[in-house]
């Protein structure tokens, strides 16, 4: 008998008992769609992270000074004095070196006429644009000339520049005082939003890193490297460089520990990217039972089936029906049971995941990869779950069957 | 004499019940010709059953042989059987065996769907169609079977019996759910297939007077034939019908409700 026969009469055989066959299935909907929205809920926010990072630069390298350690007292990661102008200026002609930034910070009061805004001041370098991919809203960054000469220019982050000028005003050329010294503004950075890390990274104002060494914090040495490696897939080798360079640059002995730390953006993201793939496993875990119990309520419906059509099954190997027909017809209403369901699922799933997105604006993202083993996964319970009662029913004797009452 | 659709030679069935091995059948041999209408009879324990299982294919014989339609049946596997029943044998059973919640057409159509031969959907359709014609249902193609009578049923049981063109008509019991006016119209179904198209006719019952509207009676017991005669006197269920009162007319139209 043709596959084609087989499905017709497993389909009509389904059709006789609707409302049986739409509670069966329904058990396959929920099972399905719950993994389908659970995994693109988790991979959702596996893609934002990964799309942050992207905007962050995947290349970029953070070299940050050791810790502070004097007597008993150790002070937090940046602030020892170790790293310097001359180490920064070495890292720039390793290989493998596209863009750096010197960088050393501090906090600021920021005045501008009658308004004023408490702020991070960044002392970094020309090539920061280029690393952060960050592009200027008004003006243009600082320059070469600026750093060498400790100029007294400011690129504003988008949001200080809300707060002391508004919105949509074009800065460039005022006076602002940081720390009681007037500052032109040279520019004003585009709007970048919240890094990886939850800081907002337009609360910020931008100055020639040897301006905040020399005119407002009075030091000689730096409190960060910023790098960009050449390529992506380079970015591990080139910190290994950096680490080495920098250990032969302080004369480390090879016992003892390194007085910087060198990490990549990767390195950071990973432990998020991480977090988050367990959490996509367990919600697809605890979805998956969903579509277990569903599995076993097609089960269920079989045997109940089984035992309810057995006159029927009777009758069809009396005209001629053999154990291989009515095997396949019942395993074929198993699949098709779960198929179908497995069909309305996903769209449901899919449904779900839109509708979380509209209307929670949690970001989700659903693959034909998480849609393919949905339902593969389903068709495959409808197969495991079918075959024990379609074995019942293919092994039952005709004329015990024909008899059962 | 044209050579026998049914031949068995020395038929023996045992079964074994827990520790008992039970003799159903002691030994059974019998011819049927084509176009003979024979009633097999007996009381319940007799092995008349057992007899039409395996006369059926539907269980094999522990030892003797089998011929049907001069093909030796006795020792083929299941699936063989299977193909067999399909093909030469048509049921009709005492409890009609109807698929519900399924049309009529669909009933009788359902051999045809185990028929291997992949003919077209218009084709089988046809020959349903065509089927319960024959047997007075025309006009009733897409009615399920909760909207027959019991009469209705057992005809649309006879039409799926006979849609594969069969070489035997083996009815169990046939009328036992049926009252008598509708038993004795059965019976005249059987009567005019059988005369009219030569159809083979296997009736198991075991109501003496049923029995008499078959050309041979064969009766069973313990396992054994114990006799096997050309009924005399045959009754005509057509020429019955007739002479009935037409007080009962309702019981020919459907049920409605």
């Amino acid at each position: 008998m043709s596959v084609l026969m087989v499905l017709r009469i497993a389909i009509k055989a389904l059709a006789r008992n609707k409302m049986r066959t739409a509670l069966t299935m329904l058990g396959m909907i929920i099972g399905v769609s719950a993994v389908i929205t659970m995994v693109a809920l988790g991979t959702g926010a596996q893609s934002s992270i990964e799309s942050q990072i992207q905007a962050a630069g995947t290349n970029m390298i953070m070299v940050s000074a050791g810790n502070f350690q004097q007597g008993g007292v150790r002070l937090g990661q940046g602030n020892a004095s170790s790293l310097t102008p001359e180490d920064a200026a070495a890292i720039r002609d390793l290989a493998g070196v596209q863009y750096l930034a010197a960088g050393v910070n501090t906090r600021a009061q920021v005045v501008a006429g009658n308004l004023n805004w408490g702020t991070q001041v960044q002392g970094t370098d020309v090539d920061l644009p280029f690393i952060r991919s960050w592009p200027e809203a008004y003006g243009a960054f600082f320059t070469p000339s600026d750093v060498a000469t400790a100029s007294k220019v400011a690129v504003l982050g988008a949001v200080v520049h809300e707060q002391l000028f508004g919105v949509g005003f074009d800065p460039v050329g005022e006076i602002i005082r940081i720390n009681n010294q007037p500052f032109t503004v040279v520019g004003v950075m585009a709007s970048k939003g919240q890094s990886g890390m939850g800081q907002d990274q337009d609360d910020v104002v931008l100055v020639p890193y040897t301006t905040v060494m020399k005119k407002l914090r009075g030091i000689t040495f730096i409190q960060s490297i910023t790098v960009s490696a050449a390529s992506a897939t380079d970015t591990s080798a080139t910190a290994d460089r950096i680490s080495n360079l920098l250990r032969v640059r302080h004369k480390i002995q090879p016992d003892e520990p390194d007085d910087f730390m060198v990490r990549t953006l990767e390195e950071m993201a990973s432990v998020r990217v991480q977090a988050t793939e367990t959490m996509t496993a367990l919600l697809a875990g605890i979805a998956g039972v969903s579509l277990l119990v569903g599995g076993i309520g097609i089960m269920n419906i079989m045997l109940v089936s089984v035992t309810e059509r057995t006159r029927e099954i009777g009758l069809r190997m009396a005209v001629g029906a053999k154990g291989r027909d009515v095997l396949l017809q019942f395993i074929v209403e198993a699949v098709v049971l779960s198929a179908i369901g497995g069909g309305i699922g996903i769209a449901l799933g899919l449904g779900v995941a839109r509708g979380v997105t509209a209307w929670m604006s949690w970001p989700t993202s659903v693959t034909a990869g998480s849609v393919a083993v949905a339902f593969a996964f389903a068709a495959m319970t409808g197969v495991f779950f079918g075959i024990y009662p379609a074995r019942k029913a293919a092994g039952l004797d005709p004329i015990d069957a024909l008899r059962f009452e | 004499m044209a050579p026998a659709v049914i031949a068995t030679k020395n038929l023996l069935k045992t079964y074994v019940v827990g520790e008992h091995q039970v003799k159903a059948l002691r030994g059974v041999t019998i011819d049927v010709p084509p176009g003979e209408f024979v009633a097999v009879t007996g009381p319940s324990g007799s092995g008349k059953s057992t007899f039409m299982h395996i006369v059926g294919c539907l269980d094999r014989p522990t030892s003797g042989r089998y011929w049907l339609d001069g093909q030796d049946v006795s020792q083929m596997s299941k699936n063989q059987l299977a193909e067999v029943r399909n093909r030469k044998i048509g049921f009709v059973f005492q409890g009609f065996n109807l698929l519900t919640r399924t049309s009529a057409i669909d009933n009788v159509e359902l051999p045809l769907l185990y028929a291997g031969s992949s003919q077209k959907t218009s084709v089988r359709r046809g020959r349903a169609k065509e089927m319960l014609g024959a047997v007075g249902l025309a006009e009733r193609l897409d009615h399920f079977p909760n909207q027959l009578s019991g009469g209705q049923q057992q005809r649309v049981a006879i039409a799926r019996a006979l849609v594969n063109t069969p070489s035997i008509l083996l009815a169990d019991e046939p009328t036992g759910n049926l009252d008598t006016k509708t038993s004795i119209e059965i019976m005249g179904l059987f009567q005019h297939l059988n005369i009219e198209r030569g159809i083979t006719v296997v009736l198991i019952t075991h109501e003496p007077d049923i029995a008499e509207y078959a050309s041979r009676v064969v009766s069973f017991r313990d396992g054994v034939i114990v006799s096997d005669r050309a009924v005399t006197g045959r009754r005509d269920a057509a020429e019955e019908l007739r002479k009935l009162p037409p007080d009962r007319e309702e019981a020919t139209e459907p049920c409605q409700s």
